[in-house]
């Protein structure tokens, strides 16, 4: 391990770049404020590198930790480190910022800069929040996050996109105010400290463990989101703009999921082993009821928002059974959604930037003019359904092995969604994709340009690559779950 | 009876100030074209060189700066020894009082009367054009806010209620003065005769609640009414009685339900530039005031007053946030955005005392300190911007105002945006740190379901600052003026701005100098 600060680096080279790239101003500046964004985006990707290739996956400590004392007042401290739970968001999130940047050079022409600069800053901040160990420096990143990507969806989204945008902001700013008053509670409790792992070990009375675990789960179950306070998601993909919908897919999402481990297991196990058959109940509602929910959507991308609420039931289904293969398994998941929503979202993007609707009636046939598109969609939508090969089956059959491990009902129940994903994509690929060349806008499609084909390319690369050789991944969270789950199994009371 | 000489080096500051504004009345009179540059020139001086001299008399002052600033990376130890160097043959070091013991120099006092200071002199740049824009730009408005500034500086020293009173008095009337400044406006007039009213009523609720606190206790020394209640020689139920009426009088000119009526007609009333003023320096008066009387003399009776300020404090928030959403007038929304954030100076001063155990108090005085400044910095901000989009001709005055304003001019739009979030309480800003050591107080007084209540009323207060956020960035613009305004006005403003996102990054010099302010004056 060097001395280099590779956590801050990922966290900060964005954000001042996105400050960089916001100073170039008006829209004339465009051709440069686009290659500038690139070049912060690459630069903050090859900082997180080292995070991987320098990672010890033989010990589940906290790995490239950085402290320097912030608000001494308060004992709050600048504290970052990951473990191998942490270590792949870091990761996968400066590699989708790439793909944001790129989806977005030639279809956001108004206040390049802005938009350019929105994505980079919430990209540092994310990183932030997977590296943050101290609660409030956890809860800054969090809550910051919001204002770049309310700003993205008001700004640069569709018709709805007000309403959306407050929708979105409230309904998480509710959720994690209640999480600050937790934390400030955790702070009186552990005798003046914020630091996320003096929490681990502090012994918790049952009341108070059950209603911190409650602000946690309201604060987490808005981001994830879990059934029944899902409804702000389809609100907010609907009306972003593909970059929008993509970091908020992949990266977004995951907040709250990584929250769970983070907080809620290793702070409040008795709390969290307590309530665990209601997270599962909530969770395979989530998984079922959303899944036939999707099956009626007209809207393309409501189609995938709601297929993501059904896979990320299956996150939470994996953390609440407590046994490796599960918890494992919804971290495969959680990577691996990663890459396909955020790939389903681009190819909606690029459907859309030619058609601008989003409308699947509107479709029919594409595969007759744009044939390379067509494939990439294929594989992503398989990926979606989870396909054998795919990264989209590593993680399901996992957590599905998980559950029937768990209790065989648990496991039935978790199983149908294989058949519900199958159905609700494959059917929306089958009408869009095939079948008659609906309309005379179709027939004059135009296939997928270089640009395109990079990132659908790169994209088509992990999806496969997760799928067939899982093991680099697997291999690197594999001691701190052990370790979390050795931890979970102990009652703090 | 021998007359013996006051101590007037405690004083030095108020002495400059009330010499100057002799000074510039005279010369305005005198000097009668230039009358209104003049004044505004030595008053912005006079204000300057008084903060000045306020830091270098203030007992532990600089020793504080020092230690704040020992704290800065690279070249802060160096430059601590600096200061520390100045603030030897300067200050005393203990807390002094004179005039009789009428008069009470401390760090806590002389820091807030630097910050009180250097706001009134921010608010009067933001406000220069505004006034000459509708031709009121004259000397006496100039004086009238030395003459305010003065009150506040005596009401914030006061160790007497009589000085108390007076510094008190000197204040509102200046204020009145500047609401009804504008004397053609009608709107103007009529807010500053509904602010002097109701100004008067509760003027007189705290000289009765005075007058019976002496009855009690045979003093109007604020030391020797406490050293009377806790020798236990004062009649208790006269005494409660007192404070209630004092206690009406402080959150009526901290503007808190039920004694905010006044805030929203006169905030709308006034002339935008006496907005400016009211809403920032006197609410840092008012925060000293209700040290003084409820913890300097009161405090044995920390158990009543925080009861009454508990009350006082979540009708202010839960009120002024929901009545925040249903203005379309930017002032009226700011306005009741002001009096839920004088809600959370509250929720700091009621959590000082539990069950007797006083350990709490500096940590819980020092939170709801740093939130006055820290509201103070972001008012005069946010209605600096309401200024900045106002011209000849035309009030900003609605939300409507700010429509499209990103396509204007994006930085400004970006600084409105920077204090809108922080005023809702969004990190990094400074507002949310605010927030956060305020609710830290009250949940380490075991006050857990106030800090829920407070957040939750924080979600609805957050809609509000997120609408102006979205007309600005998601809206048209239907006002297409170019944004005109002198270099300074300019300057400062985005200074401002970007203070409130900086000290959001680092809180910690300011949090500090404020536990330092109490730690050495409690």
């Amino acid at each position: 391990m060097t001395g280099m600060p590779f956590l801050s680096l990922a966290i900060w080279i964005p954000i001042l770049g996105g400050l960089l790239v916001l100073a170039t101003g008006s829209d004339r500046n465009a051709p440069l404020a686009r290659s500038l964004s690139l070049l912060v985006a690459l630069a903050g990707f090859a900082v997180t590198i080292p995070l991987f290739t320098q990672f010890d996956t033989s010990t589940s400590a906290m790995q490239f930790a950085e402290f320097l004392p912030w608000i001494p007042r308060f004992n709050i401290n600048y504290h970052l480190g990951v473990d191998g739970i942490s270590v792949l968001f870091v990761l996968l999130n400066a590699f989708i910022t790439i793909m944001v940047v790129i989806a977005g050079w030639q279809v956001i022409q108004e206040k390049v800069a802005q938009y350019m600069a929105a994505f980079l800053i919430m990209s540092g901040l994310m990183n932030g929040i997977f590296s943050a160990l101290d609660g409030i420096l956890f809860y800054v990143f969090f809550e910051a996050s919001l204002i770049p990507l309310y700003l993205v969806i008001g700004i640069w989204g569709g018709a709805n996109r007000v309403y959306a945008a407050i929708k979105f902001f409230l309904y998480t700013l509710l959720g994690s105010l209640l999480m600050l008053i937790a934390l400030l509670y955790l702070f009186m409790e552990a005798g003046g400290s914020f630091s996320i792992l003096d929490w681990h070990k502090l012994p918790l009375a049952m009341p108070a463990q059950t209603l911190v675990f409650w602000a946690f789960l309201i604060a987490f179950a808005v981001k994830v989101p879990m059934w029944p306070v899902h409804t702000w998601l389809p609100d907010a993909h609907v009306e972003a703009p593909t970059g929008g919908s993509v970091v908020l897919a992949a990266i977004a999402l995951k907040l709250g999921a990584y929250g769970f481990l983070r907080f809620s297991l290793p702070i409040v196990p008795d709390a969290s082993q307590a309530m665990a058959p209601m997270m599962i109940a909530l969770s395979l509602i989530a998984v079922i009821y959303i899944g036939f929910v999707a099956l009626v959507q007209t809207d393309m991308k409501k189609l995938v928002a709601y297929s993501s609420i059904s896979h990320m039931g299956f996150v939470t289904l994996g953390f609440f059974m407590f046994n490796a293969i599960g918890l494992e398994g919804a971290l495969v998941q959680m990577i691996s959604h990663g890459f396909v929503s955020g790939a389903m979202f681009l190819c909606i993007g690029v459907l859309y930037d030619r058609m601008h609707t989003r409308n699947i009636a509107d479709y029919g046939g594409v595969v007759k003019t744009m044939p390379k598109f067509a494939a990439f969609f294929m594989l992503f939508a398989m990926a979606n359904a989870g396909l054998p090969g795919t990264s989209g089956f590593i993680g399901e059959f996992m957590v599905i092995l998980g559950a029937v491990k768990f209790n065989f009902w648990v496991g039935f129940g978790a199983a149908i969604t294989l058949i519900l994903g199958a159905a609700y994509t494959l059917w929306m690929y089958k009408r869009v994709v095939f079948g008659v060349v609906g309309n005379s806008h179709v027939a004059e499609l135009e296939d997928i340009g270089a640009r395109e084909f990079a990132f659908l390319g790169i994209l088509a690369l992990s999806v496969l690559a997760m799928g067939l050789y899982p093991f680099p991944f697997t291999e690197v969270m594999h001691a701190s779950v052990n370790e979390l789950l050795r931890h979970v199994a102990v009652s703090k009371l | 009876m021998n007359f013996v000489v006051p101590d007037f080096y405690p004083a030095a500051a108020e002495i400059l100030v009330a010499v100057m504004a002799l000074v510039i009345m005279l010369a305005s009179t005198f000097a009668r074209r230039v009358a209104s540059d003049l004044a505004y020139g030595l008053t912005q001086l006079t204000l300057v060189f008084a903060a000045l001299v306020c830091v270098l008399v203030s007992p532990n002052l600089l020793a504080a700066v020092a230690a704040v600033i020992s704290e800065v990376p690279l070249f802060g130890v160096r430059l601590a020894e600096i200061v520390m160097g100045l603030a030897e043959g300067y200050a005393a070091n203990e807390v002094v009082a004179t005039f009789s013991g009428m008069f009470i120099g401390d760090m806590l006092g002389g820091l807030l009367k630097v910050f009180s200071l250097l706001a009134v002199s921010v608010a009067l740049l933001y406000g220069r054009g505004y006034l000459a824009d509708r031709k009121v730009d004259r000397p006496e408005y100039y004086l009238l806010s030395l003459l305010m500034s003065l009150g506040m500086m005596v009401m914030i020293s006061a160790n007497h209620m009589l000085s108390l009173y007076m510094g008190l008095e000197m204040m509102s009337l200046s204020l009145y003065g500047m609401v009804a400044f504008d004397r053609e406006s009608s709107r103007s007039t009529e807010a500053a005769m509904k602010y002097f009213v109701l100004g008067a009523l509760a003027s007189g609720l705290l000289l009765y609640g005075m007058s019976m606190i002496y009855g009690a206790t045979g003093s109007l020394e604020l030391s020797g009414i406490a050293q009377s209640i806790y020798h236990q020689a004062a009649n208790k139920t006269v005494l409660v009685f007192g404070l209630v009426f004092v206690v009406a009088g402080v959150a009526f000119k901290l503007g808190v339900v039920p004694f905010h009526m006044w805030v929203p007609d006169v905030y709308q009333g006034a002339p935008t530039a006496v907005t400016l003023m009211i809403s920032s320096a006197p609410k840092l008066a008012a925060f000293a005031m209700a040290m003084r009387l409820l913890v300097y003399g009161l405090f044995e009776l920390a158990d009543q007053w925080q009861s009454m300020l508990m009350f006082l404090a979540v009708l202010s928030i839960v009120l002024g946030n929901l009545a925040a959403i249903a203005q379309s007038n930017i002032k009226r929304m700011l306005a009741y955005s002001g009096i839920s954030h004088m809600g959370f100076v509250l929720l700091g001063l009621l959590a000082g005392v539990v069950d007797g155990d006083r350990n709490f108090a500096l940590n819980a005085y020092s939170s709801a300190m740093f939130y006055a400044v820290s509201y103070v910095i972001m008012s005069l901000a946010s209605f600096g911007m309401v200024i900045l989009l106002s011209r000849a001709g035309f009030e900003a005055e609605t939300i409507d105002d700010f429509k499209g304003l990103n396509k204007r001019n994006s930085w400004f739009a970006a600084l409105m945006m920077i204090v809108m979030f922080s005023m809702a309480g969004i990190p990094f800003f400074i507002g949310f740190f605010a927030k956060l050591s305020v609710l830290q107080a009250v949940v380490a007084a075991g006050y857990v379901w106030l800090a829920v209540v407070a957040v939750l009323m924080s979600v609805i207060g957050a809609f509000y600052y997120l609408r102006v956020v979205k007309v600005m960035y998601f809206d048209e613009p239907t006002d297409t003026a170019p944004i005109r305004a002198q270099g300074e006005v300019r300057f400062l403003l985005s200074a401002n701005g970007l203070a409130i996102a900086v000290l959001g990054l680092l809180p910690q010099g300011l949090m500090s100098l404020c536990a330092y302010a109490l730690l050495a004056s409690l």
